[in-house]
């Protein structure tokens, strides 16, 4: 293929598809095959490049121009202005919060340029259906080198020299995993790729899988070949289609090229993998489980030890790593351990993917040495609050973590300051939340969420969760007691304490977390029958202030339920019983006539 | 009525596709309920275990517990909305409480007409366009009540998915 002049590098990642990719990249297309420009511009769809809040979104080589939220018009202004005639056009730039707009918003805007990127080091940056890109970015280079000049306990030495930790949640350190696995008796071992990526909130496997599908394979030989295994499965959730497509094809691609197969490149090495499908179950991330969907069973946890190190799938010695561990593993090889080093901390090396997400300006995936503060990541790089409110709080590792309070946020974040909170790292995924979200709100949600992925095998996580469930449903309908919060504490702590697997385990941890920081909030529900934060619709009203009023009726047409009624000109009203409070009549108001009130 | 040929070749090609079969009944069950459309029939869920070897107790166990299958019929849409906090806090709870309304069905239920179904699922990772929910294989993000709406109207009208 002639080097094109021109390459247009379109992303395609879930949320950018979700805004309307697809018909941006046809619009491009198009004109591009109008003006015969098809031997100079090449169109890349790449995958997720990070800035979901800006999407769908593109940049322009060799200039490097950056343009966000675009449209089909916009593809069509782009070829006939900047394409064709050489000027950039400005309105679909990014503007900085000082109102300028920069063509190189890759490199000035600090969502961009403070990430370190060795997980992500290619999502964004090239066609993940494309092996040869993969193999231009060094890609398969760790394999060969592995394969050539290294013996298997050489491989495992540099992974543990390098300091990595298990990315999708408890941070256990690789390469002793792959070393205990290693050592353990077995006919039979298997690798096992963890990318049943259920954390809410956190999407960076998903964006390594859809956007680098061939680092996951390549690392998965790395690591076979380390613990001694020819065969690799890849857990995938069934809610990523996407993924699930672009695996297949670069495991073919891979075959191939005879990087996966019998005898790789010449060596004595032969590894294959298979790709196996949940069918959605929150609590198939957890190993043991996964272990059991995989061998096709209901994905239910069971006790340990064994470790499946020690005893995995069907039995074997099995290691399972977590999407964004495995990624980093080629960059170790090839760069060495001394290099991975020296990025982040003592305890955790390396960098992490944050997902962020909720009232956050710059929603998406950033890669960050670990150690940085969060001030810095939800500030500097975040942007703030989208929502003009101050943030409240964030929320790290999901369902298993805890909520931080803001005058926490000059914490560094890395595995053991986060735990030292009463929080998690996790997978990484930060909530963001401001002075509208109500804690006990927060805390009842994600016990909702265990209560309904609860397997159902042991009797603390399964009873348990759902009575303290039900003691926050009193709470936040405005039926709480105070011994309610003393109940609900040690219920948690003999759910902590008696769980089977690491779901039950850490189920009341956003309950203890928020019972901490805002105890003040709880109370207000139970003995003021009060939300603070307005957020609790059984213990809020819609008023209308008369002297704001002026009878528009935008209000009243907006309605769902027709709760509001007045007659044009006149001051309207909201009957409380008819009121499913869904806000809609607040959005449409351009009077702030309407506001939320709590006793 | 189902057809026991189409079934049985459907376990055959599962079978080829896998190189340790004692692990293919979940994607074996995928492609079944890919063939009915969106649910596995009691009858076709039989005929898999007779095929596999498994008992029957065994395919039933595994079809109820993961919640993307079904042995009910689900409707044309199904549509799956994300109820986890990042979809929450920036207005997931009114978009499910439109979707409640206006389909007039709760969690788990099928419109009369046959066309919808409601269903939740577990984080889309779509969380930096929050709040989200899946129609069939499509994504919406950024929702609003209004736009919920009118994507409702919009399929009830016979228009297409985007």
């Amino acid at each position: 293929m002639p080097l094109a002049a021109t390459t247009i590098l379109i992303c395609a990642g879930g949320a950018c598809i979700s805004a309307g990719e697809e018909s941006v990249k046809q619009a491009l297309e198009k004109e591009i095959e109008k003006y015969a420009l098809g031997d100079v511009v090449r169109v890349v769809e790449t995958g997720c490049m990070g800035a979901c809040s800006l999407g769908p979104l593109m940049v322009i080589y060799p200039e490097g121009v950056f343009y966000q939220k675009l449209t089909p018009q916009a593809a069509k202004k782009i070829v006939e202005e900047h394409i064709l005639k050489g000027r950039i056009v400005k309105e679909y730039l990014y503007k900085m919060p000082t109102g300028e707009a920069v063509p190189e918003a890759v490199e000035k805007l600090p969502f961009f340029a403070r990430q370190v990127k060795i997980a992500t080091r290619n999502v964004g940056y090239i066609d993940p259906l494309n092996i040869e890109e993969y193999i231009a970015r060094d890609g398969y280079f760790a394999l060969a080198k592995v394969l050539k000049q290294m013996s298997p306990e050489q491989v495992i030495e540099e992974v543990k020299k390098s300091g990595l930790r298990g990315r999708g949640g408890a941070g256990f350190p690789t390469g002793l995993k792959w070393e205990l696995t290693r050592k353990s008796q077995g006919d039979k071992k298997y690798i096992v790729c963890n990318a049943d990526e259920g954390d809410p909130g956190a999407f960076m496997d998903r964006s390594v899988l859809e956007g680098d599908p061939h680092t996951i394979l390549e690392a998965m030989a790395i690591g076979g070949f380390a613990i001694g295994a020819n065969q690799g499965y890849i857990y995938v959730r069934a809610e990523y289609p996407l993924a699930i497509e672009r695996l297949n094809i670069a495991i073919s691609q891979a075959k191939e090229y005879g990087f996966l197969g019998e005898k790789i490149m010449g060596s004595d090495f032969s590894f294959h993998i298979e790709i196996r499908i949940g069918a959605g179950a929150f609590v198939c991330g957890e190993e043991t489980a996964l272990i059991a969907s995989i061998e096709g069973k209901r994905g239910q946890p069971r006790v340990k030890p064994p470790y499946p190190a020690q005893s995995g799938v069907w039995g074997r010695p099995t290691v399972i790593n977590n999407v964004e561990t495995l990624a980093c593993i080629p960059p170790i090889i090839t760069k060495g351990a001394d290099w991975f080093r020296s990025i982040g901390t003592e305890k955790s090396p390396g960098t992490k993917v944050f997902a962020l997400a909720g009232k956050i300006t710059n929603t998406g995936l950033v890669e960050v040495p670990m150690g940085i503060t969060l001030k810095e990541l939800l500030y500097e790089i975040g942007g703030g609050s989208s929502t003009g409110k101050k943030i409240k709080a964030v929320q790290t590792g999901g369902p298993s973590g805890g909520c931080i309070p803001s005058e926490y946020f000059d914490t560094p974040v890395d595995y053991e300051s986060l735990q030292k909170l009463g929080a998690i790292m996790g997978s990484g995924g930060m909530i963001v939340m401001d002075e509208d979200d109500c804690m006990v709100d927060v805390a009842r949600f994600f016990l909702e969420f265990t209560v309904d992925e609860s397997c159902g095998k042991c009797t603390p996580c399964r009873e348990g969760t759902k009575q303290m469930l039900k003691i926050l449903d009193k709470i936040t309908a405005g039926e709480g007691a105070e011994e309610d919060l003393q109940e609900l504490e040690n219920l948690a702590t003999v759910i902590k304490d008696t769980s089977l697997c690491g779901l039950g385990q850490t189920a009341p941890n956003p309950v203890l977390s928020t019972l901490r920081y805002y105890h003040n909030e709880y109370e207000a529900h139970v003995k003021e029958k009060r939300c603070p934060s307005l957020k609790c619709k059984q213990l809020i009203r819609y008023v209308i202030d008369s002297s704001k009023c002026v009878g528009c009726t935008a209000c009243a047409r907006v309605c769902p339920v027709n709760a509001i009624s007045g007659e044009v000109r006149k001051v309207h009203q909201i009957d409380n019983e008819v009121c499913i409070r869904c806000g809609s009549c607040i959005e449409v108001c351009r009077f702030g006539a309407i506001s939320k009130v709590s006793p | 009525m189902v057809d026991r040929e189409k079934v049985s070749a459907l376990v055959e090609k599962a079978k080829l596709e896998s190189l340790e079969e004692k692990d293919i009944l979940i994607n074996t069950l995928h492609k079944i309920q890919d063939y009915f459309g969106n649910y596995v029939p009691v009858e076709a869920a039989e005929i898999v275990a007779e095929e596999l070897g498994v008992p029957k107790s065994k395919v039933y166990e595994v079809l109820t517990f993961y919640t993307m299958f079904s042995i009910k019929p689900r409707g044309k849409y199904v549509i799956r909305v994300c109820v986890n906090l990042p979809c929450h806090v920036t207005g997931g709870r009114e978009i499910v409480q439109i979707l409640q309304e206006s389909l007039g069905v709760n969690f788990g239920e099928t419109t009369k007409d046959g066309l919808f179904t409601l269903e939740t699922t577990s984080c889309l990772g779509l969380c930096g366009v929050s709040p989200v929910i899946m129609i069939n294989d499509q994504y919406y993000g950024d929702l609003t009540p209004r736009k919920v709406k009118e994507l409702i109207e919009n399929l009830r009208k016979g228009g297409d998915e985007r």
